[in-house]
């Protein structure tokens, strides 16, 4: 057991932990279970090894009350112990694939064969993300092309990276240092090289470390420069005169429809309009925004539906000069 | 395949012909090649599918054998990415199509269930040729397609990487699989009906041998599952081809739609190689206790309890793929379900010792080694089944580890202690008793030194389909291709002393382990009609005490 060869993975989180403790659980009652019949069947087989060649086994009757017996035991053991496993389980799962309300969202955009990434600020790594020791980290991921998966052992945790959908993969790093990150999702010819790392340092560090490479590399064009440079302001206008509907506050909010549905203004819905903008009209409104499939790539879609979300409700909204 | 002269069976200087052994027999009773690719005997089938699984066993071995030499270093250094994609993924699609779900039923199911049952045939001898050359027609798209380069998608075929990213022969191999489906449903519609139909009189169902429940249980999976695997290749081709927007999202497609598609006939796929596998074992546990299964009734339940509750758990491979959360915890419940038959046929089996007349033959060295190893994949596959541990360790070495463990640990387990369970009575030879244990035990052995390591390796994190990885795992990855060479060693003894034995075994007699079965009561190797006279039931299956004649004393307590 040299330091380099490890047989246990390093933990660098809280949720890690209690994804060890889980395993831990489940390890111990495996073990026994597999010990108790690795036994029995050595203790067995060789108490009664066959000692003359016409010897017969004196078969048990299955329908002895102990026959029962056993066969109740063998099946409600396992069984409550699975349903504790699952619900254990679960517990976790649930702590897992919901980010805490606190999270500081970072965006994560997969593609054949490489992570790029995009800090708060902007600012954008390949391969590599720097965070802060102690936040609470939430990543907004998606593919520009197949399935990938975000996999940091360290965390204990995959999310798969689809392309279409957002997902999301969170984490509070608690213990500095740099981890493994892996593709995790078969994804083509070079899978194996879709992999990079998670870079944990001290709060005062990372804030060097970004005022160092700031300058070093030009963030994303922000949302808002964005959305007048695709020219969405044309339309969209918090006034009354706007060709398309209004854009602030709507975040988060029920929309209704052409075809008399209704559906919540998320980030699925403001990516979709964008790309396929005649897939779910607002009411009231013509279809004759263009599309900007293959326009507009996935990370800026992912500033521009932050710039959205953040617009504020029209009563406040500054007035613009016309 | 035996040489006897069937007008001189005996000889000079050869020992006289054993009891039940008949010179003349189902093999030898026709010659020539169109004697045998247009039999219509199940017994001759059979064999046709012994020798076309073993083709493909040992060519998805040579390709696991090139993937342990790979990783047996960090760096990419064998052979390139590209080339390693298509290793493990033609890999995988030989050994899961063309030997695993075939092998138990297409070879031990076809030549032992209408024995067991003491009937002449299978209900549709003609659909059972069928069966096998769409088989073989299948494995031949996917051989081309091998020769041409082969598919890198991983045997999973996930899109929208299948269907617009990929330049390989998706298409062919797909083709391949579909034709075999429907090998796969018609052989599963021929054993039903045939065990409906045809058993001997007086043999009610809790008559039956359990490894015909096994088999009755994996048709089921076969008729009911494989035509929704036809549609999804369909879809998968049509997408690929036409654009169809079902799966692509750039076509509006919806990319995890076709994970649920595709694990809606995978998962229960995976019973249907270790079903009839576990029926095996129940019946080289039974022959070599001499003693009735304990809790039989729970032990065929259990079988048919697998094949529904397989049916509805198949998005637990689907956790991390951002489904709902809810779904998650449903679909993990569920799982937990399917654990539990599976649990109780560890113990039954295990009880079954308890006052046997235990004898440690070739076969039971590989039933035992079943289910230590088994116990293993199914406690291992309740981790996975637990949401917070999947999340860490799925698509990592530790889920490999876990499905060779239930694949190759379990299934083939139980295939080869099938064969030398029944070899006897197929070819009408024995093979070297010594030589066969020292093979189980160097399989059992480099089994476990291939796999346990990568457990270890996937709680590290290492993922699976690896071309390459970080050299502080180099030590356990080593030892892993280690045991692969040692698994090697122990699949090529046999087939080397088994080919031997066909000419130089010593004959076997009817029933040369003293089992209880309608297929040891007839000649070995069995006539082409297999009984002289239809065969009656009258006592429950593995009835020892009604064979045991005045010399066989039962064991006291």
């Amino acid at each position: 057991m040299t330091p380099n060869a490890p047989l246990f993975p390093p933990s660098a989180s809280e949720l890690a932990r209690q994804v060890d403790y889980l395993f831990f659980f489940a390890l111990a009652f495996s073990i026994f279970f597999a010990v108790l019949i690795a036994v029995l069947i050595a203790v067995l087989g060789s108490k009664y090894r066959r000692r003359h060649p016409d010897e017969v086994g004196v078969a048990s009757d299955d329908h002895a009350p102990s026959s029962k017996m056993l066969e109740l035991t063998w099946t409600a053991i396992p069984f409550g112990l699975l349903l504790i496993l699952f619900g254990w389980g679960t517990w976790v799962f649930f702590h897992q694939m919901r980010p805490p309300d606190d999270a500081v969202e970072y965006w994560v955009t997969g593609k054949q064969w490489m992570w790029k990434m995009q800090h708060p600020d902007g600012t954008r790594e390949i391969n590599e993300l720097h965070v802060p020791l102690g936040r609470t980290v939430k990543l907004k991921m998606i593919s520009e092309d197949v399935i990938h998966d975000f996999f940091v052992p360290a965390f204990r945790v995959h999310v798969d990276v689809l392309p279409s959908r957002y997902t999301t993969y969170w984490f509070r790093a608690d213990k500095t240092g740099t981890y493994h990150l892996f593709c995790g999702q078969y994804c083509g010819v070079e899978h194996a090289y879709m992999v990079g790392r998670i870079v944990v340092l001290p709060p005062k560090e990372y804030e060097q470390w970004l005022a160092g490479v700031r300058p070093g590399r030009p963030p994303l064009r922000s949302g808002e420069e964005l959305f007048a440079a695709n020219a969405c302001n044309t339309c969209h206008r918090p006034d009354s005169s706007a060709r398309a509907p209004i854009l602030n506050g709507i975040f988060g909010k029920s929309v209704k429809l052409l075809d008399g549905k209704t559906v919540v203004a998320d980030d699925e819905y403001v990516r979709e309009s964008i790309l396929n903008p005649q897939a779910r009209i607002v009411a009231g409104y013509q279809p004759i925004m263009p599309t900007f499939k293959g326009v507009i790539p996935e990370e800026e879609l992912l500033q521009l539906v932050e710039y959205v979300k953040k617009l504020p409700p029209p009563a406040a909204a500054p007035q613009e000069t016309r | 395949m035996t040489m006897s002269d069937p007008t001189n069976p005996s000889l000079p200087g050869t020992a006289p012909d054993p009891p039940g052994y008949a010179p003349v027999n189902y093999l030898n009773e026709t010659w020539g090649l169109k004697s045998w690719l247009l039999t219509l005997d199940h017994k001759r089938i059979g064999i046709l599918y012994l020798i076309s699984v073993s083709f493909y066993f040992a060519l998805g071995g040579l390709m696991a054998a090139l993937i342990r030499i790979e990783l047996a270093t960090p760096q990419g250094d064998l052979v390139s990415p590209d080339w390693y994609n298509r290793l493990f993924t033609m890999h995988g699609v030989m050994m899961i199509f063309f030997f695993l779900i075939p092998a138990v039923p297409g070879v031990l199911g076809n030549f032992l269930l209408p024995l067991m049952i003491g009937a002449k045939d299978v209900a549709f001898p003609k659909l059972n040729l069928l069966s096998w050359y769409l088989y073989n027609i299948g494995a031949l798209f996917a051989f081309w397609a091998l020769l041409h380069g082969g598919v890198d998608t991983g045997w999973t075929f996930y899109t929208p990487l299948s269907t617009s990213y990929t330049n390989t022969h998706v298409i062919a191999v797909g083709l391949g699989i579909f034709i075999n489906g429907f090998s796969s449903i018609l052989a599963g519609v021929n054993f039903m009906v045939t065990i409906h139909r045809m058993r001997a009189p007086g043999q009610g169902w809790f008559r039956l041998p359990l490894f015909v429940w096994g088999i009755y249980a994996t048709s089921l999976i076969q008729v009911l599952g494989t035509p929704v695997l036809a549609i999804t290749i369909l879809l998968l081709a049509a997408e690929r081809l036409f654009h169809i927007g079902v799966f692509d999202p750039k076509y509006g497609g919806d990319p995890v739609l076709f994970q649920h598609f595709f694990w809606f006939y995978s998962h229960p796929a995976v019973y249907i190689m270790i079903l009839p596998a576990m029926g095996v074992i129940s019946e080289i546990v039974a022959a070599f206790s001499r003693k009735r299964i304990f809790g039989y009734k729970f032990v065929a339940f259990a079988s048919v309890a697998i094949a529904t509750l397989g049916f509805l758990v198949w998005a637990h491979h689907m956790f991390i793929s951002g489904m709902s959360v809810y779904a998650g915890a449903v679909f993990s419940i569920l799982t937990m379900f399917v654990a539990v038959p599976s649990a109780v046929k560890v113990f039954n089996w295990t009880a079954t010792l308890y006052k046997g007349s235990v004898l440690w033959e070739t076969p039971m060295v590989y039933a035992l080694g079943f289910i230590g190893v088994f116990v293993i994949g199914g406690l291992t596959g309740t981790m996975l089944a637990t949401l917070g541990l999947d999340a860490h360790i799925h698509d990592t070495y530790f889920l490999v580890a876990h499905f060779h463990y239930v694949m190759v640990g379990s299934a083939v387990m139980g295939y080869l202690g099938g064969i030398h369970l029944w070899w006897p009575k197929i070819t009408g030879r024995m093979y070297p008793v010594f030589l066969s244990k020292v093979a189980a035990i160097t399989v059992f052995v480099g089994f476990n030194v291939t796999f346990f390591p990568q457990f270890l390796l996937g709680y590290l994190g290492m993922p699976r389909r690896y071309h390459t990885y970080p050299p502080e795992w180099q030590t356990l990855n080593v030892m892993s291709s280690a045991g692969a060479t040692i698994l090697g060693v122990g699949y090529l003894i046999p087939m080397l002393y088994l080919a031997w034995s066909l000419k130089f075994g010593p004959k076997a007699s009817a029933n040369p382990w003293g089992a209880v079965g309608l297929e040891w009561e007839t000649t070995s190797p069995p006539p082409v009609h297999n009984f002289a006279t239809p065969p009656v039931v009258t006592t429950e299956a593995y009835d020892y005490r009604a064979r045991a004649a005045p010399a066989e004393v039962p064991v006291g307590g």
